[in-house]
């Protein structure tokens, strides 16, 4: 299957859901010099499929998420993505780098990844985020760009600021408007980094309400979230990360519900 | 008397192009106010003073020479900033992100041309490099040969690798300025290398120093009398050429300090429009 096979026509809508994979993720190591953060992980997400990542500070949760869109690269393991294999070149001193950088931007741009910090350009205005990538990756007419782009800061709530540089938004207007940017982009899968925890506690509702609403529509996502009670409504299967490995997974009722290792049950009972 | 007048040569160009960022509608009334109004009067009457004392019978027989001399700097000074720009680019990149075998060239040219009198450089150039192409026939021979032969190419080669080195200093400051989230996420989403520096990278490491760069815009207007020295005839060899013939000093300095003065106001305000491009809240 190529990518653009994936990518539905109108979008606006979730690909149809035909659980294919659209991640898969074997035996993930990565090393940071002598300190291995991510001691072999494994993941399958499907198309539909809402995956919350939680785990104590430092476990390797957004390491891991880095190392899906290559922005860390693994040190070893296997990485299928829309049913490509990514290749891997070894660079000599224990680590491998992306054969094809081609490959990886392609890949890249069909994965809609939400920073922790928004990183929304600062230079551009919301409306002109919105439309970057269509327009100077995905070779997207400007007009057909600028309606979607529209369409999409509607959906999140921010079409009266569609021209308002982000210095000038909240930060919980800001991580919308970051939504905004990845799905304009028609993404296969939606990437979010503790979307809310730069927030100020007031303005996690709003974001949280967009991100709800994106998996109720059918929309695959991986979540790191500190946010318990969020990943038990939304996920549809829940991982438990300690350094660097996973302690324990499963469907979110089983994992709250009745968390078997005792380091869960005990991370679940400081959180909440 | 004359010190006066420069300083309410100085009033006019200033306040035209007040130095704080975002002017509110309030401030831009400011000049309405009784004391402004006087300052003004006051600055209108040294001025009309200084043309009804002084000498200035002169000027008519100088008009053209000033008006070239004039030219002459404003198209030296906008080649060199532009063209030394052009460089600064690069020379910033590298050094800010780039493989050592080109980090340490740039960073040594940046640290040459800041370390050396600009004075020297022309020198060296016009003198030195000037003087070695006439030996070789197939220079002379060639189709540059008129241009070399000239002042001017030296001029502007001196002063364009100048304002490249300094601010080959500046762009790398701004490069290494822009935070990572902001190229991280232009990574993220799957942009080329080339594509990330247009659209995201550059842009904002030229905004970053938009200020430094019209300070040294204004530092680069005001180095380029030294190519007088060379033989081009720009602004402020016309003040000495009069000052020669008629040994009138006063008048023509004066002359010439209002228009460097003038100069500068354009190029600030001028900067000051790109900035506002932008919005000044960036990261
Ligand atoms: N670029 C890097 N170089 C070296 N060490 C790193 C790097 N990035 C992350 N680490 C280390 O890897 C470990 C895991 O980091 P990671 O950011 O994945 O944790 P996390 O689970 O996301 O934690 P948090 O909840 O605090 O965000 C940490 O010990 C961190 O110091
Ligand atoms: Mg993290």
């Amino acid at each position: 299957m190529t990518v653009s096979d994936a990518v539905s026509t109108d979008p606006l809508q979730p690909q149809s859901a035909e659980q294919a994979e659209a991640i898969h993720v074997w035996n993930l190591h990565k090393r940071f010099g002598a300190l291995e953060v991510l001691k072999g992980v494994s993941m399958t997400a499907r198309d539909g499929d809402v995956v919350a990542l939680i785990g104590g500070s430092g476990s390797g949760k957004s390491t891991f998420l880095r190392c899906i869109n290559f922005l860390e690269n693994p040190t070893s393991g296997v990485i299928r993505i829309n049913g490509e294999d990514i290749e891997m070149v070894s660079d000599g001193a224990g680590g491998q780098y992306p054969a094809n950088r081609r490959q990886i931007e392609r890949i890249r741009s069909r994965l809609g990844m939400v920073f922790q910090n928004f990183n929304l350009w600062q230079h551009m205005t919301l409306l002109q985020n919105v439309i970057e990538v269509p327009v100077h990756v995905l070779g997207m007419k400007r007009d057909e760009a600028i309606a979607i782009g529209e369409q999409l800061l509607e959906r999140v709530g921010l079409s009266a600021k569609r021209d308002v540089y982000p210095a000038y938004l909240s930060g919980g207007q800001q991580q919308r408007g970051a939504i905004a940017r990845a799905l304009a982009i028609q993404p296969r899968v939606m990437l979010f980094d503790e979307p809310t925890s730069a927030l100020d506690p007031e303005l996690v509702g709003e974001v949280l309400k967009v991100i709800g609403d994106l998996a109720k529509e059918g929309r695959t996502m991986l979540l790191v979230t500190h946010e318990m009670k969020f990943a038990r409504e939304v996920a549809s299967h829940v991982m438990y990360l300690h350094n660097g490995i996973v302690e324990e997974e499963g469907p979110p009722e089983e994992l709250f519900g009745s968390p078997k290792s005792e380091r869960l049950k005990q991370f679940i009972r400081t959180v909440s | 008397m004359s010190k006066l007048i420069a300083d309410t040569e100085i009033e006019i160009p200033l306040e035209t192009f007040p130095i704080h960022k975002d002017t509110d509608p309030a401030q831009r009334n400011e000049w309405k106010q009784p004391h402004r109004i006087i300052l003004i009067l006051i600055g209108l009457a040294l001025v009309g003073s200084a043309i009804f004392f002084l000498r200035w019978d002169w000027l008519p027989n100088y008009g053209d020479l000033i008006l070239q001399g004039l030219w002459r700097t404003i198209w030296i000074l906008c080649v060199t900033v532009f063209l030394g720009f052009l460089l600064a680019v690069p020379l910033g990149l590298a050094q800010a992100a780039g493989p050592a075998i080109l980090a340490i060239p740039a960073r040594w040219f940046c640290t040459i041309i800041r370390g050396t009198p600009l004075l020297l450089q022309l020198w060296l150039l016009y003198y030195g490099l000037g003087s070695l192409f006439p030996q070789y026939p197939w220079i002379r021979g060639s189709e540059l040969w008129p241009y070399l032969r000239q002042a001017w190419p030296y001029a502007v080669l001196a002063l364009t690798l100048s304002y490249a080195g300094y601010e080959g200093e500046v762009m790398r400051g701004a490069f290494a300025g822009v935070p990572k989230g902001q190229l991280e996420a232009a990574r993220a989403f799957g942009m080329r290398r080339f594509t990330i520096l247009r659209r995201i990278w550059l842009p904002q490491a030229i905004h970053r120093a938009l200020p430094t760069l019209a300070g040294e815009a204004v530092l680069q207007l005001k180095s380029t009398p030294l190519v007088a020295t060379i033989t081009v005839v720009d602004l402020y060899s016309v003040a000495s050429r009069v000052r020669q013939d008629t040994f009138i000093t006063y008048e023509p300095l004066l002359l010439l300090a209002a228009g460097y003065l003038v100069i500068t106001g354009i190029i600030v305000f001028l900067f000051r429009r790109l900035e506002r491009l932008v919005p000044s809240r960036l990261g």
